[in-house]
């Protein structure tokens, strides 16, 4: 009897010990705050390096297509671009809609994971939102020139014309610009208050007298005063907070410049979170082509780590999926529906006059990053930047699919056309590139890459309790 | 010619600034103020400050910004040059909805910036604290503690014992030089 009752009441424990849980950590080789300010300053403040210039120069050059193409559209007049009657929109919507997306994983690795604590965000944010900032710039040029006579561009801003007419408000173009304008504006903002306390740092070290005038007046003069950091803290919370909805929201308002149009592709409830979806996973596409090179470049190993590379992959993958999953419940929603005029526009897509663009997307965006499945691959530095030039090419496809499969195939099929780009279009787009690489090169060679302050917050001594968790 | 500002004391490590911040408070000092190259953890708590008073700016910037839209919109589209376009009311808090929500987020966050920069008043490009030889140093592994002369309970000798006493190094005043 007693054998069996001893059987039945295993012992019992007095405490349960937490399993031990391995993080890995985020900032590897037990690396010392000043080592992290002593790396993130001497970017800024070591002497050009020679491969900058070469990149600079080389930058320039690229840029300069955009400065002829531009010139030659303005100085000619309107027709040099490859638009036409039906495909009025061409390569100036595909460009700024892609210009813009890329922009949105800058915010989402800024705010998003912010609210999420996501602590692995840290060593990232800053070179993330640099490129928001520089995206929405290049985006911002193609509705500009797009107006045709550019010198009229400022009928988009809510002011009265020579007829004393003001712009009209139920319009998805003008909300638009709204919704364009308070992204980069917030997107400078939210930049720019983060980097206060590291131009702090860089001015306290600063040596030559330029830059402490520089690095100072941006500074503000922050003293890294506890009263600072508190209001620091709470602003950059409700910045990140601000953002969310911002992000989510300007995306939401470029797809409405399809969406309310009443076109067969165009006009469908999908489109917000599908061009999100797609705007998050172009973005993170973007952070793995810049930061990969740079990470390698200035030796940032120990910051930027396998671990920070598996993440991006993974949301890559997700946010890929999504974009796959998109595609595929629109094209049963077509069919689902049962409008013949819908049914065509999408059967069009894929296997239309445009057919070979939305195949190139597919693969690009669909079944590329499918490969991040693997841990092998991911851990493949060199492959990741190739795949993340697929992601990018990919959704540069998604716009070009999306904006002219619809305009040339219109309802009747005498208005029917097809579009080509002309050169101009082409040195136009070309040159944004290298418009982007000009600003992203002299933000590695005059601002803190790496927010200093964030990174050290997620090392182990900034911890007050001595390590114990509460 | 110079003044005396304050007593001030390094701490080589986070911990130790968090602990000594407890002590000086208890101690009853009111004018002081903790240094470091991040925010400290529970250090606002440990100082006694309250929340911070930034979400007022948000919220009053938010509460403007939609306003705002509502106002320009009504105003452009409804008052001073009515036009009909796509049988649309003229004013609807529905259909320009986006723009009161632009509107909203983007003067939340200028009024997110500017009240931070007010409630620690900056710009400010001067400050006695930077005569501290090693100031610099709080940018980037040092932590330090300062204690005014303003403050009711400061006494030169006393006060820096004190910060030697709470693990404090390299006690020292700063002076404030005057011309």
């Amino acid at each position: 009897m007693t054998e069996v009752q001893e059987a039945e009441s295993p012992e019992i424990m007095e405490k349960v010990n937490p399993a031990p849980w391995k993080e890995v950590p985020l900032v590897l080789n037990n690396r010392s705050f000043g080592w992290v300010t002593d790396k993130i300053c001497g970017v800024v403040e070591s002497k050009t390096p020679t491969w900058w210039w070469w990149c600079f120069i080389m930058a320039m050059s690229i840029a300069s297509f955009t400065g002829l193409g531009l010139l030659y559209l303005v100085s000619t007049g309107v027709g040099v671009w490859g638009n036409n009657n039906p495909v009025n929109w061409g390569w100036a919507i595909v460009n700024f809609v892609f210009w813009i997306g890329i922009g949105h994983a800058g915010t989402l690795i800024s705010a998003v994971l912010c609210l999420l604590k996501q602590k692995w965000r840290t060593s990232i944010n800053r070179a993330s939102e640099a490129m928001t900032v520089f995206a929405v710039l290049c985006a911002g040029i193609f509705p500009l020139f797009h107006v045709g006579r550019v010198w009229f561009a400022w009928w988009l801003f809510p002011l009265p014309n020579a007829n004393a007419i003001w712009p009209q408000f139920r319009s998805p173009l003008e909300w638009d610009v709204f919704a364009v304008s308070t992204y980069a504006t917030v997107s400078v903002l939210f930049w720019y208050m983060g980097m206060i306390p590291d131009m702090a740092v860089l001015r306290d070290r600063a040596k030559e007298t330029w830059r402490k005038y520089f690095y100072g007046f941006f500074a503000m003069g922050w003293r890294n005063a506890n009263n600072h950091w508190r209001n620091f803290e709470m602003a950059y919370l409700l910045l990140a907070g601000l953002s969310t909805p911002l992000v989510l929201s300007v995306h939401t308002i470029v797809s409405f410049d399809f969406a309310v149009a009443n076109l067969p592709g165009w006009h469908t409830t999908i489109f917000p979170p599908y061009f999100v979806a797609g705007a998050i996973f172009s973005g993170f596409g973007m952070v793995l082509t810049l930061l990969l090179p740079v990470r390698a470049v200035y030796g940032l190993h120990d910051l930027i780590t396998q671990k920070h590379i598996d993440n991006m992959c993974k949301i890559t993958l997700a946010t890929g999926s999504l974009v796959g999953y998109a595609y595929a419940m629109e094209f049963f929603i077509a069919w689902y529906g049962a409008n013949s005029y819908e049914g065509f526009a999408f059967i069009n897509r894929a296997f239309g006059n445009y057919w070979w663009s939305y195949w190139i997307m597919v693969s690009c965006n669909v079944i590329c990053p499918q490969l991040f499945w693997f841990k092998k691959i991911r851990e493949n530095t060199p492959l990741v930047w190739i795949i993340s030039i697929f992601v990018n090419v990919g959704m540069w496809f998604e716009r070009f699919v999306i904006a002219n499969t619809t305009l040339s195939r219109d309802f009747l099929p005498s208005s029917w056309g097809y579009y080509s780009p002309t050169v101009v279009d082409i040195f136009t787009f070309f040159g944004t590139f290298g418009f982007f690489s000009v600003l992203f090169l002299l933000f590695l060679r005059f601002l803190p890459l790496m927010p200093m302050c964030e990174v050290k917050s997620v090392m182990p001594q900034a911890d007050p309790h001595g390590g114990e968790r509460h | 010619m110079d003044i005396k500002y304050a007593a001030a004391a390094t701490f080589s490590s986070a911990s130790d600034l968090y602990d000594a911040a407890g002590k000086i408070r208890e101690a009853g000092y009111t004018k002081w103020e903790c240094f470091s190259p991040i925010p400290v953890h529970g250090l606002d708590g440990q100082m006694g400050y309250s929340r911070s008073k930034v979400p007022c700016f948000t919220l009053g910037g938010g509460v403007t910004g939609f306003f705002t839209g509502m106002l320009i919109v009504w105003f452009m589209n409804a008052f001073d040059y009515p036009l009909i376009v796509g049988g649309k009311p003229y004013f609807s808090p529905i259909y320009p909805f986006p723009v009161f929500y632009e509107l909203t987020i983007l003067f939340a966050a200028f009024g997110t910036l500017f009240g931070m920069f007010f409630l620690n008043r900056l710009p400010r490009h001067n400050h006695p604290v930077f005569e501290h030889p090693n100031f610099g140093k709080t940018g980037d592994d040092q932590y330090m503690i300062v204690i005014e002369v303003e403050d009711p309970k400061f006494d030169d000798d006393d006060t820096q014992d004190f910060l030697r006493n709470v693990g404090g190094d390299d006690v020292q005043i700063i002076r404030e030089p005057i011309d």
